[in-house]
């Protein structure tokens, strides 16, 4: 019996014969922003995919509220990393938002009143309730983030995960992105945020999983952003300047 | 001015080019609410390589003595399943696997047609077209199918649009991805299947791609963009079957050209992406207010950094 948000246990996966995923194994308390930091290639979206359902693994467990993660399938907040998302499709922002509710109605069934309410919400919780009859291609890098994390607030879960959702976006927005991050874990949400970007979030996350194939260290953020498990994570050397705010990393 | 109206009646007063008109009608407006998800996922090569494929299907029912419109709705139906079954195992590349199927159902095709001694007209019908070959058992059938096809997106369409767009996340939210993958498949072995004796192996592609391709140019939603695709389509027939009539020409290739020259003249006039749109105005109010609220990301970075 725990009461942690996610345990995860002994996990392996991969593609093929390739191991993606090396016995990995961390928990996140409830209520808190989670950082799964790890250079490219590390592994993040496969975790995520694997917590999610969605691939997939080759032993371990994933449990999530203390329940076993198939019975969360379709169940938690997911945005995808951003480069997999078709921004020509002809959808407004407006669409992309409600899509968070299809999953809950079941076959054939049409949105509801209540589903139009919900998206509507998570529209205006994002700031995005003004422009939501833009096309989505229509929208700035950061906007696009935004409606992303509506839709996935439009699920209604209380766990949330964001798979990069800070990359290639410029820092006015990252700043307020972080900001609404921030915001949502104090609603009670649980976030678990991957990215492989240092330069401006270390200090932003309450716990941080370092994740190289395996697990390198997890903890507070604190114990765990140090000069030498970030090294070993992107495995070459990096130099850690303690800032007012925020912690800046480079190379 | 009944002369000119004679001249415009005329060709439709004939009770084949109404079978004809029918077919050529309902052909099209499927193929724009189909062919929609065809060119918004880049799958025209599927479009091509399923009509190529059913004439395997066409020549095994030729060489039984079974109905060949059947013979290529099965050969068009198991090619996509196929196809869909061979990507989904993700051990060869989505393209190729279509490459291999069209290409061994194709040469099937061949392989048994090459051992008949007469060529019939029915098989070469498939290959061009004959839509004013058509009778009215094969007007209920395509109507039949078409109603069908529009059913099953009207029913799923939100499961339809979702796995489009974004499918991994679609696979997330408990939406049966795989499912309506294959179920896409399907309908697009049917639609060419019902298309094929109007349009023929060759040309069931255009009409798949131009009208829906010319709608994406002028509207700016999926519904939006099936609605004005089928619109195109069906003034497609009714002009192609009128120069058909008139010239004296293949109408299955009228009518192609004239959704091509839609698609021409949307290209030229569309309001947001034209090439005339964009010869007019170079720089916009809307440009120059995006630079200054600090959209680029070179300034945006500067005033915070
Ligand atoms: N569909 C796939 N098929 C085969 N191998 C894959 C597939 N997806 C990922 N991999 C491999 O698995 C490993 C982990 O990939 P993953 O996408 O999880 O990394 P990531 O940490 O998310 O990287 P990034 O920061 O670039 O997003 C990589 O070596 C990658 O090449
Ligand atoms: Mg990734």
């Amino acid at each position: 019996m725990s009461n942690a948000a996610v345990e995860v246990a002994g996990l392996w996966a991969g593609y093929n014969r390739h191991t993606a995923l090396r016995d990995v194994s961390f928990t996140i308390e409830p209520g808190c922003l989670a950082g799964l930091v790890g250079p490219n290639g590390s592994g993040k979206s496969t975790l995520m995919k694997v917590m999610l359902g969605l691939h997939q693994s080759w032993r371990g467990a994933v449990r999530i509220f203390d329940k076993d993660g198939k019975e969360y399938k379709g169940r938690i907040g997911y945005t995808p990393q951003f480069e997999l998302i078709d921004w020509a499709f002809p959808v407004t922002a407006y669409d992309v938002v409600l899509m968070g509710r299809y999953g809950k109605l079941g076959l054939v069934r049409r949105p509801t009143k209540r589903d139009h309410e919900i998206a509507m919400q998570a529209l205006e919780r994002v700031g995005m309730a003004d422009r939501r009859q833009r096309g989505i291609g229509e929208l700035s890098g950061g906007e696009q983030r935004r409606v992303l994390v509506a839709r996935a607030l439009a699920q209604e879960s209380d766990l949330l995960l964001f798979d990069e959702p800070l990359a290639g976006v410029d820092a006015t927005a990252q700043h307020d992105l972080l900001r609404l991050l921030e915001e949502l874990r104090v609603d009670g949400q649980t976030l678990f945020v991957a990215t492989h970007d240092l330069s401006c979030v270390a200090a932003n996350f309450d716990h941080v999983v370092l994740l190289n194939r395996s697990v390198v260290a997890f903890g507070r953020a604190e114990e765990v952003f140090t000069e030498e498990l970030l090294s070993k994570t992107f495995q070459r050397h990096l130099l850690v300047l303690p800032g007012e705010d925020r912690t800046f990393v480079g190379p | 001015m009944t002369e000119i109206l004679d001249f415009l009646r005329e060709p439709f007063s004939l009770e084949f080019m109404q079978r004809g008109l029918i077919a050529a009608v309902l052909v099209s407006i499927v193929a724009a609410v189909v062919g929609s998800f065809v060119v918004l996922k880049g799958m025209a090569f599927v479009g091509d390589a399923l009509p190529h494929a059913s004439f395997g299907g066409v020549a095994v029912a030729f060489v039984i003595g079974a109905n060949l419109q059947l013979g290529a709705a099965i050969g068009a139906l198991l090619s996509a399943l196929a196809i869909g079954f061979i990507a989904r195992r993700g051990l060869v590349r989505y393209d190729t696997a279509i490459g291999i199927i069209f290409l061994a159902s194709f040469a099937l095709g061949i392989l048994l047609v090459s051992r008949q001694r007469s060529y019939t007209v029915d098989l070469f019908s498939f290959v061009f077209g004959s839509v004013l070959a058509v009778t009215w058992n094969d007007v209920w059938i395509i109507l039949a199918v078409s109603l069908g096809i529009l059913l099953f997106v009207g029913l799923f369409y939100k499961e339809m649009l979702f796995t489009a767009y974004d499918p991994t996340m679609a696979a997330a939210t408990g939406i049966p991805v795989a499912a309506m993958q294959y179920g896409l498949l399907a309908l697009i072995g049917l639609t060419v299947a019902v298309a094929l004796q109007v349009l023929g192996i060759v040309l069931v592609l255009a009409m798949l791609v131009a009208p829906p391709a010319t709608a994406q140019l002028l509207t700016r939603s999926l519904p939006a963009m099936m609605a004005v695709g089928a619109v195109v389509g069906v003034l497609s027939s009714i002009a192609g079957l009128f120069i058909a009539w008139h010239a004296d020409v293949s109408a299955s290739a009228a009518i192609v050209l004239v959704a091509t020259g839609f698609f021409a003249l949307a290209l030229a006039l569309s309001p947001r992406q034209g090439i005339l749109a964009k010869l007019r105005q170079p720089i916009t109010d809307e440009d120059e207010a995006e630079f200054t609220n600090g959209r680029d990301p070179a300034e945006a970075g500067h005033t915070t950094g």
